[in-house]
């Protein structure tokens, strides 16, 4: 599986452009995921992440731009060592699961005996064994969800795409499907996926990309996103005033008694010794490094932010 | 090319076994003997039908004994005619006149000969007079030579084989066979036009789009209802054969097709399964632009209509080999396998056979490709030139 030499970056894109009619889903879009890595890619519905997912894999040509894939710029080619789960789940509903995950192995180039046995192993390892015979219609909505991922991976691909894959599972299959991509990852394979959960994509990636209207608005680590805003920090004391606040940077601002503001570029200590110095009265004092929905904000907009969590509800709720 | 063909593989593979391995198929394998159970049931009126005279009736209104006269000239015209060559004749009475008769509500002839056999006079409208005096005016010539009319006896010179008549047969088993290539088509080909509804509907096409090239989508799609089509063949062939082993006359042969029959059946395979590959590879780039099982409804009559041009057009120039309209009938891709597999019949030449699969199997592939370019910028809503698209590799 992991034999043959890895480029440098298991997917690429350059300018990337991608319109229907005259809506332009993917608007130049440049993006590098380094292999062996876990890749988010961060954005509301509509913010053209599928698009983007769906040319990088070859399903559709680009109107503009290069892509290549495991270093190779015509992507089927790859099929054998990539792995993708699509937004839109889909199984033939006559099938029976282990067929159904042995078929998906096999359009990748893996033997259907083989298939079949790693399908059958799988399930068994997931507590699924019993269900292995059973046609896909008469699975749960999880359940068919589970066998199209091991669908996906049944081959052992060295680069996974996974477009939503924790929309439509429930908190605890959430955390097995975290579990079981921090494993392909331990095993050397490149995670790419796409999410409007950011809490996935802060426990999960090394890097993020952050797509909005079509764009890449960030593209980094986690920590190089949460590093654009500068530590938050909340600050109690038992005195309400005195010569202590004029310290306090100049857009601090007061909620149900703490004072919040960024941590000054000049770092805590003066700020410190003025409280001290002023008997400010320090009940409390915390610095907090944001958060990567902090980051999303920033970088790209309170809108797109507020839909991504609307989209999430909208989610849980369905 | 080996990736594309392993990928066709898989899906035919899957395609096969969904299909055979269901219940329907059952129905599929046995559709075409309800008819015959049909038949069988409703035999007894199909009989009664086909007994029931239907020769047009002649009143005679004469004299007896020429009424007898033209009777018993019926009876011997009859005997070297057959049975339903000429109309039949009932004696009418000689008054109220003929004119009064057929007016009335009993009438039950169409016409009314009345005079004698040597001056005869019918009576009846003008369309049933223009279309019985013929027959008539032989009855009563007949009648009227009676004594002398003697029937020439025809000296049988009996030859071992007949050119002619080979060539006659030949011309039928032409027929027969652009007949049944046809039918076999028509009947299972159309099954092509929903086949990618299924993938579309359950939401697995973008699964397989991913993974292999759409060209080994749609080639494995026809592969498997090939594959699918040759086990009903097998079977309706097989049940076919063992009912003309049962029901086979001693010593009549069927006459023998130009290349022989071995050769002969070899080639109605192939050429089955061109015919059906051609107008497949069509129906899955029509079928694979419709969304629903509706669009494939609605698009099923236009289809049906041009096969049945097409087949029209290749049945057309069948005796007449090696005149333009064959010519153009076998170079025309839909139509050239029902007009080739005509050509095996009646020529014995092989060449051009293998000119004429190698051609369609051209038209195969570049109909597969078109199809797959409309599906890639229809339904994939992917992009790039048209030219570009068509000649670029299958992996893109």
């Amino acid at each position: 599986m992991i034999g043959a030499p890895q480029p440098t970056y298991a997917v690429e894109g350059r300018g990337l452009v991608k319109t229907f009619g005259d809506f332009r889903a993917v608007d130049g879009i440049d993006i590098a995921v380094p292999a062996g890595s876990i890749y988010g890619i961060l954005g509301p519905n509509g913010a053209g992440k599928t698009t983007m997912l769906r040319t990088l894999l070859g399903i559709i040509d680009p109107d503009e731009g290069h892509r290549s894939l495991l270093g190779d710029p015509a992507p089927l080619r790859q099929a054998r060592n990539v792995g993708y789960l699509p937004e839109e789940r889909g199984l033939y509903p006559s099938m029976k699961a282990f067929e159904a995950i042995a078929f998906m192995g096999a359009l990748r180039g893996l033997p259907l005996r083989i298939g079949r046995e790693r399908a059958r192993a799988m399930l068994a390892d997931y507590g699924m064994g019993a269900s292995a015979e059973k046609p896909i219609r008469q699975l749960s909505k999880g359940m068919a969800q589970t066998v199209q991922l091991f669908g996906t991976i049944v081959h052992e691909p060295r680069l996974i795409v996974l477009d939503e894959p924790f929309s439509g599972l429930d908190a605890f299959n959430q955390g097995k499907l975290e579990a079981l991509i921090r494993d392909q990852a331990r095993r050397g394979v490149t995670v790419l996926f796409s999410t409007h959960v950011i809490a996935h994509a802060e426990r999960l990636c090394e890097r993020v990309a952050i797509v909005a209207g079509g764009r890449v608005r960030f593209e980094g680590t986690v920590d190089d996103a949460r590093n654009r805003l500068r530590p938050q920090v909340r600050l109690r004391t038992r005195a309400s005033d005195g010569g202590w606040r004029r310290a306090l940077p100049a857009e601090t601002m007061a909620q149900d008694g703490t004072w919040h503001f960024a941590l000054p570029q000049e770092g805590i200590e003066p700020l410190l010794r003025a409280l001290l110095d002023g008997n400010a009265g320090i009940e409390s004092l915390s610095i907090e490094r944001p958060g990567l929905h902090d980051a999303f904000v920033a970088i790209a907009g309170e809108a797109a932010a507020r839909q991504m969590e609307d989209d999430q509800q909208r989610e849980e709720a369905a | 090319m080996t990736e594309l063909m392993r990928a066709a593989f898989v899906i035919a593979r899957r395609d096969f076994t969904a299909v055979v391995l269901s219940r329907t198929f059952i129905f599929f394998l046995l559709g075409p003997l309800f008819p015959i159970v049909i038949g069988m049931a409703f035999g007894g009126l199909g009989d009664k039908i086909s007994t029931t005279d239907l020769r047009p009736v002649v009143g005679v209104a004469m004299s007896p004994a020429d009424a007898a006269r033209m009777e018993r000239a019926h009876a011997r015209l009859a005997e070297r005619m057959g049975p339903q060559a000429l109309p039949a004749l009932r004696r009418v009475p000689l008054s109220p006149a003929p004119r009064v008769q057929l007016a009335g509500a009993n009438a039950d002839v169409m016409v009314i000969v009345s005079g004698s056999p040597a001056r005869p006079v019918m009576t009846g409208q003008p369309q049933d007079i223009r279309r019985l005096e013929g027959d008539i005016s032989l009855l009563a010539s007949a009648a009227v030579a009676e004594k002398s009319l003697h029937m020439v006896q025809v000296e049988a010179q009996q030859v071992a084989t007949s050119v002619g008549a080979q060539t006659q047969g030949r011309l039928v088993i032409g027929r027969i066979a652009q007949i049944v290539v046809f039918f076999l088509t028509i009947l299972l080909a159309g099954m092509i036009l929903s086949n990618l509804v299924e993938e579309k509907t359950n939401k697995i096409i973008e699964i397989l789009a991913a993974a292999v090239p759409v060209d080994a989508i749609f080639l494995g799609k026809l592969m498997a209802m090939l594959a699918m089509s040759f086990v009903g063949i097998l079977f309706w062939g097989g049940t076919a054969f063992c009912v003309f082993l049962a029901l086979k006359t001693p010593g009549v042969s069927l006459p023998e097709p130009a290349i022989g029959w071995p050769l002969f059946l070899m080639l109605a395979v192939i050429y089955f399964a061109m015919a059906y590959t051609l107008l497949g590879s069509l129906f899955l780039g029509i079928g694979a632009q419709a969304a629903t099982v509706r669009e494939v409804q609605t698009l099923n009559m236009p289809v049906t209509m041009g096969q049945m041009l097409i087949f029209f057009f290749a049945t057309y120039a069948v005796d007449k080999m090696g005149s333009p309209p064959e010519v153009a009938a076998v170079i025309l891709p839909f139509s050239s396998p029902f007009a080739m597999i005509a050509r095996a019949a009646q020529v014995d030449t092989l060449w051009p056979h293998l000119l004429a699969i190698a051609w369609q199997m051209l038209w195969v592939g570049l109909i597969i490709r078109i199809g797959v370019l409309l599906f890639r910028r229809h339904v994939l809503k992917s992009g790039g030139g048209w030219w570009k698209q068509l000649f670029r590799s299958a992996t893109g």
